[in-house]
């Protein structure tokens, strides 16, 4: 057995939550509550769930942009779920982060050019002869001019600008890039653009990505396995095909039956869930989806049903955390 | 179809007067909505949807916004031409609408039930009592639980779906005849969203009222429309009866569009085909046809020429020099 790319052990990531004029911690944010997950190198693993299910906070503490509460990061091998931010710089390199908004992660006021070459100067790689090569040669990799280095971030449309935070976080050369929503701002039209760049750089570079985003049959294209989230837990997690043409968990089901499918002759009759997503800082009781399951029973709200195999899709094994097998 | 429409609009150009000079957001468009159905407008951001639905209401920020030109018939009468108070009268009235962020609609300071009440007092001459027994009855309609204690709630204690629901509360409050939803559930969660589009499909066949419903996802067209104007750039790029426009697509930007999102079926992780470059800004659109500078079959003449809208079959609309050709093509 080789070491996985990453590997995921009982990960949390809770934020106090406060409120009152004292603003005392009043109680727990159970944004991410126990998540196992593995990522080979080069694949793919694709995280699907609503929003503030905790997708996020679990990208960003994977990449340790934020700190876990508890549970380990292995990366590699290595567990870096309690390293210093002085021991975590190296690690830098490796593990990198594309956000869904580029605006937020670009500053404006510095040159393409520098924004990429940021990272390089910080981790010291190069002269600065070699840098600006690098650059026009990430530039060149991303589909865009080396021309577009000497320009503004605001002057390139979303898609191109989702290119230029591709190239600033693929500019250290990482194993793994986590890409929180990264189409998901982007027009029809730009998005296939992005994903086509995304999957040309996992050949090119032997990039594994952990991909978010809520559109399934975007995820389902570029995923190798697919984890389902639902108030910071995952419910379901299987081959991406597997998991689309057999899902086994009644969440995961609601799911794809609410994903309208760009075919008029397949209008589906639906199984419509009831009522929101409960609240991540007083989740029910049992099984966090029994509020909304129309097979929930009693034992469903007592008593919370662990993440188990129950198939083999090829190599891989679908896992559902649910009492019954549906 | 020679019967009156609910809603036609013809010719309709509407331009934003900037320090770039005069930006014509929507340009020469014609759209008709029919009782008890759903039109969809799908497009790319920025292409002319929310300008259009603004357009209608009669709700264009002023003084930058206005309509040079065409007809905006709802029943017959001329929205264009439409004074103040008649324009006061028909929204709220005869046309409802909801907008893709509620909170930006909906007061903060009020309470819910006084939200929906104050349009049945304005509209109906409801006294107090009675348009709060008529809310009551709405979201109870619109699928809130425990409608009563609602009422006396404010928006931000509400879930993103419950506010949706509010805002559709409203806007149905008067039983309008056309409802205009922009971007209704782009803000929702899926499930959430499923739950909105299917309260909406089932009012509109219970009133029979006509919809136009916009949204830049071609899932919810497929799922929720009966005809589909495809927008790009400010202009009609094709219109067709939802069906035929999936199965038959023949203007080469609607299907780019369709061949670019992947499907359940496209083998995973291989290319997707793509639209190349970007939507053109309004201040440098190209000459000729809009979509030219993306599109793979543009010769001198689509560089030269405007393609006007032309009918290619029944209920079909496309605007493209080449359509013949295109269609000829497999579908992608
Ligand atoms: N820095 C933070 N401090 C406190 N709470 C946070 C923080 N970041 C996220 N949360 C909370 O954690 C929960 C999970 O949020 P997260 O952003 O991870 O969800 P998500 O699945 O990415 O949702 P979305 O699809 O909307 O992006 C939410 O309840 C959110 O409010
Ligand atoms: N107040 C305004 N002043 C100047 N230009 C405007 C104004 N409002 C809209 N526009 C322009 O009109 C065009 C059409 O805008 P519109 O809001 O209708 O797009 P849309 O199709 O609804 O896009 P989205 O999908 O992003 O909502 C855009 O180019 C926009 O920049
Ligand atoms: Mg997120
Ligand atoms: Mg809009």
């Amino acid at each position: 057995m080789t070491v996985p790319l990453l590997e995921l052990r009982d990960l949390a990531t809770h934020f106090p939550v406060r409120g009152g004029v004292l603003l005392r911690a009043r109680g727990t944010n159970r944004a991410v509550d126990g998540v196992s997950l593995t990522l080979d190198r080069g694949k793919t693993l694709g995280l699907v769930g609503e929003s503030g299910c905790g997708k996020s906070t679990l990208g960003k503490t994977v990449v340790r942009l934020l700190a876990p509460t508890s549970g380990q990061i292995l990366f590699e091998g290595q567990d870096i779920s309690k390293l210093s931010r002085r021991r975590l710089k190296p690690l830098r390199r490796e593990l990198q982060m594309v956000f869904q908004d580029p605006a937020e992660s670009l500053n404006s006021r510095h040159t393409v050019g520098n924004l990429i070459e940021e990272p390089l100067i910080i981790h010291r790689v190069g002269t600065a002869a070699e840098r600006l090569a690098r650059v026009h040669e990430l530039l060149e990799l991303v589909g865009l001019p080396a021309s577009a280095a000497e320009r503004f971030p605001f002057e390139f449309s979303g898609g191109q600008r989702q290119r230029i935070s591709i190239a600033r976080a693929i500019a250290l050369g990482p194993r793994l890039l986590v890409c929180d929503e990264p189409v998901s701002a982007l027009d029809v039209s730009i998005q296939s653009q992005i994903l086509n760049l995304l999957l040309h750089l996992q050949q090119e570079l032997g990039l594994g990505y952990l991909f978010i985003a809520h559109d399934l049959a975007v995820v389902r294209h570029v995923s190798d396995t697919i984890a389902v989230m639902y108030l910071g837990r995952i419910m379901e997690y299987a081959d991406a095909d597997g998991l689309l043409a057999r899902p086994r968990h009644p969440y995961t089901r609601a799911l794809i039956s609410a994903i309208p499918s760009p075919d008029p002759n397949r209008r589906s009759r639906r199984t419509v869930l009831e009522g929101d997503v409960p609240s991540p800082i007083d989740p029910p009781s049992g099984c966090p989806f029994h509020t909304r399951c129309p097979h929930a029973e009693a034992r469903c709200r007592s008593e919370r049903p662990a993440l188990r195999q129950v198939a083999r899709d090829g190599a891989t094994d679908h896992l559902v955390a649910c009492h019954f097998d549906l | 179809m020679t019967d009156r429409a609910l809603l036609e609009v013809k010719g309709l150009v509407t331009a934003f007067d900037t320090e770039g000079g005069r930006l014509r957001a929507v340009d020469g468009i014609d759209i008709r909505v029919e009782h008890g159905r759903t039109l969809g407008i799908v497009g790319e951001s920025g292409c002319g949807k929310s300008v259009t639905a603004l357009s209608i209401m009669r709700l264009l920020p002023q003084p930058m916004g206005q309509i040079l030109e065409g007809e905006i018939r709802l029943e017959g009468v001329d929205l264009v031409q439409a004074d103040r108070d008649t324009m006061h009268r028909i929204r709220g009235h005869r046309i409802g609408m909801i907008f893709q962020e509620p909170m930006t609609a909906l007061n903060p300071v009020h309470r819910i039930g006084r939200q929906i009440a104050e349009s049945l007092i304005l509209h109906k001459g409801f006294d107090k009592r009675q348009a709060l027994e008529r809310a009551v009855a709405l979201l109870q309609r619109v699928g809130i639980p425990a409608p009563e204690v609602r009422l006396s709630e404010y928006p931000h204690q509400l879930s993103g779906g419950m506010r949706q629901r509010v805002m559709i509360a409203i806007a149905l409050a008067c039983d309008p005849a056309l409802l205009i939803a922009d971007e209704p559930t782009t803000a929702l969660d899926v499930t959430v969203q499923a739950q909105i589009l299917e309260l909406i499909a089932s009012l509109r066949s219970e009133s029979g009222m006509g919809v136009l419903l916009i949204t830049h996802d071609l899932g919810v067209i497929a799922e929720q429309c009966d005809d589909v104007v495809v927008m790009y750039a400010g202009r009609v790029a094709e219109q067709a009866p939802v069906r035929q426009l999936f199965a038959e697509p023949r203007h080469p930007y609607t299907r780019g569009l369709l061949a670019s999102i992947p499907h359940l079926e496209t083998p995973r992780k291989t290319r997707l085909p793509t639209i190349s470059g970007m939507v053109p800004t309004l201040s440098a659109l190209p000459d000729g046809c809009r979509f030219n500078n993306r599109c793979p079959h543009a010769d001198d003449r689509c560089r030269r020429e405007q393609p006007p809208l032309v009918r290619t079959g029944p209920d079909h609309h496309v605007a493209c020099h080449h359509w013949q050709r295109i269609a000829s093509e497999p579908t992608p």
